[in-house]
Order: C-alpha cells, then structure tokens, then sequence
C-alpha cells in the first residue's frame, strides 16, 4: 500500500467516525429537576414516570438509547441559569426536560430559547413559557397556570355563584391562577369581591381567614401547594368555614397532600387535568405498571413525567432520531395526538397541551372525578409570536 | 373592620406572637445567653415535628398513650440529643470565632436535612391533634377558634414564666448569666462550667423540639420546614435584645400584631413588615428592645 492511498483511506476513516458515531450514540437527556427540598417528591415522580415510558418502548426512543444526566436544580431559581448552562455547554445534552418550579422553569426556557436546545417542561405551569417565551423547539407536557384557574372559574360561574374570595401566595403562580379564574368566572356572570394574598412561603393564615369570615362569600378560591395547601386546608376547616363556605381551588390544592390534610380536605372541589378513578384503560394500565416499577401510587406530575418522555418519542420517531431537525420534530409534535393517561390531548400553537380539566372532589383521601369542568382548554398563549 | 373582626384580629395576633415566642425560646438560651450563633436552631425543630410524627404510632402500640406520652419522650430524646452535640460539637465553639460558629451550624443543617430525607422521606405529613384539644369554640356565626391554638398559647405563657423565673431568681440562672458575661472568673470560683454549659444547651434543644413538637399539628410536617422559621427565631431575639427573655416575648408579640395587621391593612407590604419593623427598632434601639443584666 502506498503512502498516499494510507493517507486517503486514513482520512475516510477519521471522517467519517464522527458521522457513525452520531448514528449510533445514545441520546443525551438533561433532567434538570428538584431532587432535594420542598418539591423533592415531584421531581422523583417526574423522573419515574419519564423512565416508565422509556422502558415500556424497550430503553429506546426513535431508535436511539438513552443516556441520563441528572442535575438537582433545588427548585432555586438563582441558580438555575447555572444549571442548565453547564447541561446545555459541560453536557452537551440534546433535549432538557425540567422543571417544577416556574421561576426555574423560565431561566431554562430563555437559555432554550437562545441556545436552540430541545426543552420540554414537565409540569411548571408559568403562563409565560408558552407565551411571550414561546420558540419552535420549546413544549410542555403539563399546563399553564391560567388553565386549571380558568376551568373553575368557568364550573363556578355555571353553578350560579355570584360573589367569591380568592386567596394566594403573592408570586407568579398564585397570581395567574387567580387571574384565569376571574377571567372566566367574571365572563359567566360572578364577581371577585376581594383578592387576599400573603407573602410566598408564609403559612400564618389566621388573619385572612378572619377577613374571609367577615366578608361571608359564597365560595372561596384558593391556590396553594404543598405544605402550604396542607396548612391552609386544615386551617380553613379548624376555623368552621368548611361548614358555612365551600372551599375550591386549583388541583394542588389537593394533589399528594390528602394524606396529610385527613379529614379536613373532605368536600373541596378543584380542577386539575388528572384525577384518582378516572377508571379508563389506558390509566388503568398506567397506574398498574407504575405501581409495579416503583411501589408508589402514581400522581400527576408522574403523568405528566410519562408524558414528557411520549412527546419526545414522537418527535424522534419522526425525525429518525434526529434531534437536530427541529422543524421538522415540532411539526410532527403539532399534529400528534398524544395517548396520555388523563386523556388524549394535542398541542396549541405555542405548544402547551389542549386538554380536558376535570372537576373533583375530595372523599376518602381520593381526588374523585365529578364531572368536566372545561372541554379541551386551551390556553390562549398571548404575547406567543413564532 | 366591625370591632369583633378587630377583637378576633387581636386574639390571632397574640396567638401568633406567642406561637413566636415558642419557637424561638431556644435560641434565646444557646444564642442569647450563651452567645453561640446557632443556625441549626431550625433544624431542632424540624426534629421536633418529624418526632412528633414518628412517634405517635410506636407510643401508642408500646404504651397506648397518646400526644402527651410523645412530648414526654420527645423531650427526653432531645435533652439526650442536646448533650451529645454539645459534647461532641458545640463545645469547641464559645472561645472561637462567629463565623467558625456559623460553618458548623449551617453544616448541621446540611447534615440532619439530609438524615430527615433518608429517614421520614420528602412527603408532607399532618399530626393529628390531641383529641382533648381538638374541639373548637364558635366566635362569630361564620368563624371559630380551634382549642388547640389556644392550648399552644397556654404552653408558652407557661414556658416564659418558668424560663424567667429560672433566669433571674435562681442560683441556677445566675451561674449561667456569670458565665456568659465571664466564663474564666465563674470557672475560677469553683463552678463546673462545661457541664453546666451542657446542661443549658441541652435545655435549648429540648425547647425547640418541644416547640416542633407542640407546632406539628397546626403547621403540620414536611422538609425545609426549620428553615422557614430560622429566620423569624433571630428576629425575635435581635428585636428582643440578646439574652432576655422578657425583650423576647415582648418582641415575639410586637412581631405577631405587626405581621397580622400588615397583611390585612397593608397586603402589599406584608412580606417586608416584620424586616422594616426591626430595621427601625434596631435603629431606635442598637441592642435591641430590653437590655439583658
């Protein structure tokens, strides 16, 4: 062999490793959610449900494995223009999935949106992410927060409910959740006489509660969660308002805290786009698997998890695995239907999911489903230009 | 506001400021009167909750009691638990500097956060009330006040009189008081201050796990929750004037009706009344409300 045919082979081959490589490398997949602190809980349930579905396609998406890197982002929203830096620059990841908190969730969407990685989010509901923040290659799996607040609105209001309290932490959430709620409940006829807010994370809820009392409204709407929603809970029915002035709110309200609220949540309707007994197939053998794998009841952030993974599975399978033709993947995502546990649901144009809110109710520890409060919701996505 | 809603309004402001001074008892002994800068105060209360809620079922299978049975042996642990990390730990501390008393402290927080994790997961949990005190007394005839908050209101009355009783009439509390003002001449008289110190510290933790354990039920248990109340606890203490615990209650109280006010007169400032309350004391009054001595 000559020198020259050396060197030429030589270069074919160095060539083309790289493109064999590509072919053949596992897909790298940031999870960049709370592993410890306050939401620890839900970025586990994230994280397992993502995992399920990952394993029921055989470890493989679009033809590719996949390869995890896992960043604890302390639902901290300082630093979260850190964390996914280093997922986005250290990592080289091809599609971030993250996070819970929306402060955090909205740092990742500008690096998203300016870097042009793939970013699904997987339960942050900031109203922003898919409206002013919107891009081609960033999608949530969950909601935003003016849906499940506009879906009681619209419930209450076709009640016959006139005259209503709301009652939030004073941050982002609270605030558009409470904002879609008086939209709709406004536009069925009703009237917010008086919008109570407390400091995030304050828990000392006496004062309002007194105010609530002297004001004697039809209804009180609420959002809070977690601990939060457990302390106001408990706290509204210690005070006797359960029995005089029936409790709603957004399904976090609710959600993974009944164990801890006992008897006090008993009676409280809220709206969330996932429910306990939904009693359809599909659920059923979502809940079945998930108890399996994990030894957990799952919830909704462990669907919305699951979904997260189904979502990224039909762009990849449109894009032979191909993560970087990304018209093409958000064109494939536009048009899928996807088959979640709650029920199918479809994209809007700013890429927040379209889907049903159901109405529930509190018995025996369970979110019970009574009824749909709002057909195929889909949030408006102002400011979204794309 | 009609004058009940403002009655009702000053019973939950005091209810608040005494709940306060609850928790912050503790800190007022390690950090007041011993003067060590203890940022694992939260975390001792955080302790207190999670015991509260993971005693309750083996209490009642071992000896069929109930809440009160839990504080007992809650405290019982705690005191054990005082002593070893002032043995282990918090001995080293009183000569050293603020800022190694702060590391080590901050450094427990990571260390019984993470023990907390392991242990009792990250799920909020609720603790149910004493079924004695689970009632509650109608006020109003759309409002009433749940028993349990007012028992709580009685704890602390009863703890800020035993401690300022023990402080400033006994020879016990005025050992401790000599110590902290010059721990080599109260050694020099033939006082045996280390094991004192271990004492008083131990009594500190005891005091914040009871406060956890007292807490649970209204506040119910679930992680980060010492941290939320860190911050509240030094501001009694500043505002209070170091070391006193008369300065404490009266500041606990003076944050209750601040706090409880603001956030119906005030709701946009709600987050900051409490910080501007004490920025203005401060300002007023360098060393706080009451000096101690």
């Amino acid at each position: 062999m000559n020198p020259m045919r050396i060197t030429v082979l030589a270069c074919a081959v160095l060539g083309l490793a790289p493109l064999v490589a590509q072919a053949q490398a596992k897909l790298k997949v940031g999870l960049m959610l709370p592993y410890t602190g306050t939401y620890a809980a839900l970025g586990n349930a994230i994280e397992n449900g993502f995992k399920q579905y990952v394993a029921e396609q055989g470890g493989k998406l679009g033809g590719r494995e996949i390869d995890y890197v896992k960043v604890d982002d302390e639902s901290d929203p300082a630093k979260a223009t850190d964390n996914v830096n280093k997922l986005v620059k250290r990592d080289n990841v091809d599609v971030i999935v993250g996070s819970v908190h929306s402060g955090v969730a909205m740092a990742m969407a500008k690096v998203a949106k300016d870097s042009g990685t793939m970013l699904i989010v997987p339960n942050a509901g900031a109203d922003a992410v898919t409206g002013p923040m919107c891009a081609p290659n960033i999608f949530r799996s969950s909601f935003s927060n003016w849906q499940p607040g506009y879906a009681m609105g619209e419930a209450l209001a076709k009640k016959g409910v006139k005259n209503v309290v709301t009652i939030t932490w004073k941050y982002a959430a609270g605030d558009e959740m409470v904002k879609g709620f008086r939209e709709a409940f406004e536009k069925g006829g009703g009237k917010v006489g008086k919008e109570l807010n407390l400091p995030f994370p304050n828990v000392e809820f006496q004062a309002l509660l007194t105010e609530i009392a002297a004001a004697k409204p039809e209804a009180v709407f609420a959002f809070f969660a977690g601990a939060g929603a457990v302390k106001f809970v408990k706290d509204y029915a210690a005070a006797g308002l359960n029995k005089t002035i029936p409790l709603v709110g957004t399904g976090f309200l609710t959600d993974g805290t009944l164990e801890a609220q006992g008897d006090a949540a008993n009676g409280v309707q809220t709206t969330l786009h996932y429910a306990d007994g939904l009693n359809t197939p599909r659920d059923n053998a979502f809940r079945l698997a998930y108890a399996k794998a994990y030894k957990l009841q799952p919830d909704v952030y462990a669907v919305q998890g699951y979904d997260a993974a189904q979502m990224l599975g039909i762009g990849l399978a449109a894009t032979h695995g191909d993560i970087t033709k990304k018209a093409e993947f958000a064109a494939a995502l536009r048009k899928a239907k996807i088959d979640s546990p709650r029920g199918p649901f479809t994209l809007s144009p700013s890429h927040n999911p379209v889907q049903d809110f159901y109405l529930r109710q509190v018995a025996n520890k369970e979110n019970k489903v009574v009824g749909i409060a709002s057909k195929a919701l889909a949030d408006p996505g102002r400011g979204c230009k794309m | 506001m009609d004058f009940a809603t403002f009655l009702i309004q000053c019973l939950n402001a005091l209810q608040y400021g005494l709940l306060l001074f609850l928790v912050a008892s503790g800190l007022t002994l390690i950090f007041g009167i011993m003067g060590v800068i203890n940022l694992a105060h939260g975390s001792f209360y955080m302790i207190g909750a999670y015991l509260a809620f993971g005693l309750a079922a083996p209490v009642a299978a071992a000896f069929g009691g109930g809440f009160f049975s839990v504080l007992a042996i809650g405290i019982v642990l705690a005191v054990l638990l005082g002593y070893a990390l002032e043995w282990a730990f918090f001995a080293y501390l009183y000569e050293r500097e603020h800022l190694q008393q702060v590391l080590m402290t901050y450094g427990l927080i990571l260390v019984l956060e993470e023990l907390r994790s392991i242990v009792f997961g990250d799920e909020v949990h609720g603790v149910a009330a004493p079924p004695l005190l689970a009632g509650s007394l109608p006020l109003g005839d759309t409002m009433s006040y749940p028993v349990y908050r007012l028992f709580i209101s009685a704890v602390c009355i009863a703890l800020a009189a035993g401690m300022y009783l023990v402080l400033t009439r006994t020879r016990l509390g005025m050992m401790i008081r000599a110590g902290s003002a010059n721990r080599e001449m109260v050694q020099s008289l033939g006082i045996d201050l280390e094991f004192l110190y271990r004492v008083v510290f131990a009594a500190g933790v005891a005091l914040a796990v009871l406060a956890g354990m007292v807490a649970a039920p209204v506040s119910s248990v679930y992680p980060g929750m010492g941290n939320t109340v860190l911050i509240a606890c030094f501001v009694v203490v500043v505002i209070g004037g170091i070391g006193s615990v008369r300065g404490a209650l009266l500041a606990a109280l003076l944050i209750g009706f601040v706090d409880t006010f603001g956030k119906v007169l005030l709701p946009q400032a709600a987050g900051v009344a409490v910080y501007l309350l004490m920025a203005l004391i401060l300002l007023w009054r360098p060393e706080g409300l009451v000096r101690a001595g």
